[in-house]
């Protein structure tokens, strides 16, 4: 048989195993060579060569395309069809940032903040995920988780005004100007993911899918409101 | 018959003898019965020699460039009718092992799937918008059954927007909660009351013989904390001693009325009612007592969850009493907290 034929044909690769019974003894031979020159340059292009500053670029512009297109919801599907989760990495952490230190009379309440609203974020997201896929919905889940992630931006950009709202007093004007902030982000943030979330839901539940979100985003909006420093 | 018999018995070393060994029980016998006890036992009885065989048979396949494959199956049918002793077995084995396998990939995508739950997601928002309203009006016939619907989008919604209604709740009435967060109590009360009062409820239900099962339970208890939502979102904010009583009474009463009357639809024996009505009104309201209390305007004092008996009781004061009670328990309290 072949195999017979093979192992007496003389061929010493192993001249001391050669008295040991392996079931397949053909020889290992070739070339282990990728072809190079490809002809779509760009799908095979490695990137593993390319400069340091051109990968970093590359995801910089991705995640500010992304968010341009949560400051401007259209119809796209870019958000969905690269997801990244930089940038809600990103928000999460300037925004719990921002939020620690508010409201609490001593040193020691300063960590579960951050701690706080890292998991609210990340826990709530989760759960509005798993609602939208169990509802029927086609959308996967770092997808959702993305698209969630990339609208907390009106909200973080909220809490920037205001921090700086703040530091100019605190009073009924200010908290006015707050508050009028803080819903008008809200509202940007709710329509954003419901722009991307919602189409991917049969028609007549699309109001069950809103609601955990309008939730999600209120909870966020109710601890930028109540933020008070030191 | 005979010329497959020579091919398989001159590719591979290890069904000659089962051939041979075929021959012999034909001649003895002439009888188409297997007998079982003379099976060889100790070819391919224990799934991991199992795998090995799989390998070697498929290994003796590959070597034999695909004849010995069309060969095997022969053998296989042939042997799958007749029987022989040890290649039977070794059959049989092979067969369970795929099988247990099969079982084995399939039980786990079963319960790792989130599909599980898809049937219990299946609403419209109509009828959550209907069940909601329900939820309050209590029912009047409980001679027969009534029906409860087995969803869990509505109460599992109720849970998070008590949650959120309590985080409001706490943010106002300024409490501090050391070595734990404000998010985490909220949701840990709001989940352990949803979740350990529907198991506790169950438990009773199947001591007493009442026709329910657990997600009805749980959606019952959920929906159930659609009258505490109001109320709690009502009294947060307009802060009527007078007021949250009466919502108490009413709202609270009103959806307790309705639960009550559908367990009461559900279960035979005055006592077995009884236990588990009166458990589930007492349990209900007295939640909604704590909601509403342990969250209030704290005007002297620090809620510390792990401090030990250390530390004073802290005050609360209700709106209504005069400021220098007030001001004596205040100064009260502060002498104590200064001789310990």
């Amino acid at each position: 048989m072949a195999a017979a034929e093979g192992s007496g044909a003389g061929e010493t690769l192993f001249p001391g195993l050669a008295d040991m019974s392996i079931s397949q003894d053909i020889p290992v031979e070739g070339e282990i060579t990728v072809p190079v020159g490809s002809n779509s340059p760009d799908e095979d292009y490695s990137t593993l060569d390319e400069p340091v500053k051109d990968t970093i670029m590359r995801d910089l512009k991705a995640v500010g395309k992304k968010f341009v297109h949560v400051m401007y919801p259209r119809k796209s599907s870019a958000l969905l069809r690269d997801w990244d989760l930089w940038g809600p990495l990103v928000l999460c952490v300037a925004l719990a940032l921002m939020l620690q230190g508010g409201s609490a009379d001593s040193k020691d309440d300063g960590g579960p903040q951050f701690a706080e609203v890292f998991v609210i974020i990340w826990f709530g997201a989760v759960v509005i995920t798993l609602n939208s896929k169990l509802l029927g919905g086609t959308i996967s889940f770092f997808q959702s988780l993305c698209v969630l992630g990339y609208c907390v931006m009106p909200l973080t950009v909220a809490m920037l005004v205001c921090r700086l709202v703040l530091l100019a007093g605190g009073g009924t004007v200010s908290f006015i100007i707050r508050l009028i902030v803080v819903g008008a982000m809200f509202a940007w943030s709710t329509l954003a993911s419901t722009a991307f979330l919602a189409d991917s839901q049969p028609p007549n539940r699309k109001a069950l899918v809103v609601y955990p979100i309008f939730l999600f985003y209120f909870v966020i909006s109710w601890m930028i409101l109540t933020f008070t420093p030191q | 018959m005979a010329a497959p018999g020579a091919a398989g018995g001159g590719r591979s070393g290890v069904p000659a003898a089962e051939w041979g060994g075929f021959e012999d029980n034909m001649q003895g016998g002439g009888s188409a019965v297997i007998d079982m006890e003379n099976m060889d036992d100790t070819s391919g009885s224990s799934f991991e020699d199992m795998g090995e065989m799989h390998q070697r048979m498929k290994e003796e396949e590959e070597e034999a460039d695909g004849e010995a494959g069309a060969g095997e199956e022969e053998d296989g049918e042939f042997l799958g009718m007749k029987g022989l002793r040890g290649q039977l077995g070794r059959q049989v084995a092979d067969q369970m092992w795929q099988v247990g396998k099969r079982q084995a990939s399939r039980a786990f995508s079963l319960y790792a799937n989130i599909d599980i739950l898809r049937p219990y997601f299946d609403v419209e928002p109509v009828q959550v918008r209907a069940r909601l309203l329900e939820s309050m009006i209590p029912v009047k016939m409980i001679n027969f059954p009534q029906k409860i619907a087995g969803e869990l989008y509505g109460p599992l919604m109720l849970v998070f927007t008590l949650v959120a209604i309590l985080l409001h709740g706490m943010k106002t009435s300024d409490t501090i909660i050391r070595e734990g967060t404000l998010m985490g109590t909220a949701i840990g009360t709001c989940f352990g009351y949803w979740l350990g009062v529907s198991s506790f409820m169950y438990f009773l239900a199947y001591l007493c013989n009442a026709q329910i099962t657990m997600v009805q339970m749980l959606s019952l208890l959920g929906y159930g904390l659609f009258g505490h939502c109001i109320t709690l979102l009502v009294t947060y904010n307009i802060h009527f001693h007078s007021l949250f009583y009466i919502f108490w009474l009413v709202v609270g009463g009103l959806s307790t009325l309705r639960m009550v009357a559908v367990l009461v639809s559900r279960t035979v024996g005055h006592t077995q009612r009884l236990i588990l009505c009166g458990t589930l009104a007492a349990l209900h309201m007295l939640f909604l007592l704590y909601l509403h209390f342990a969250y209030h305007k704290v005007v002297e004092g620090i809620l510390d969850t792990l401090e030990g008996p250390n530390m004073p009781p802290f005050q609360r004061v209700a709106r209504d009493i005069p400021v220098v009670s007030n001001a004596v328990l205040n100064t009260t309290a502060k002498a104590i907290a200064l001789t310990l």
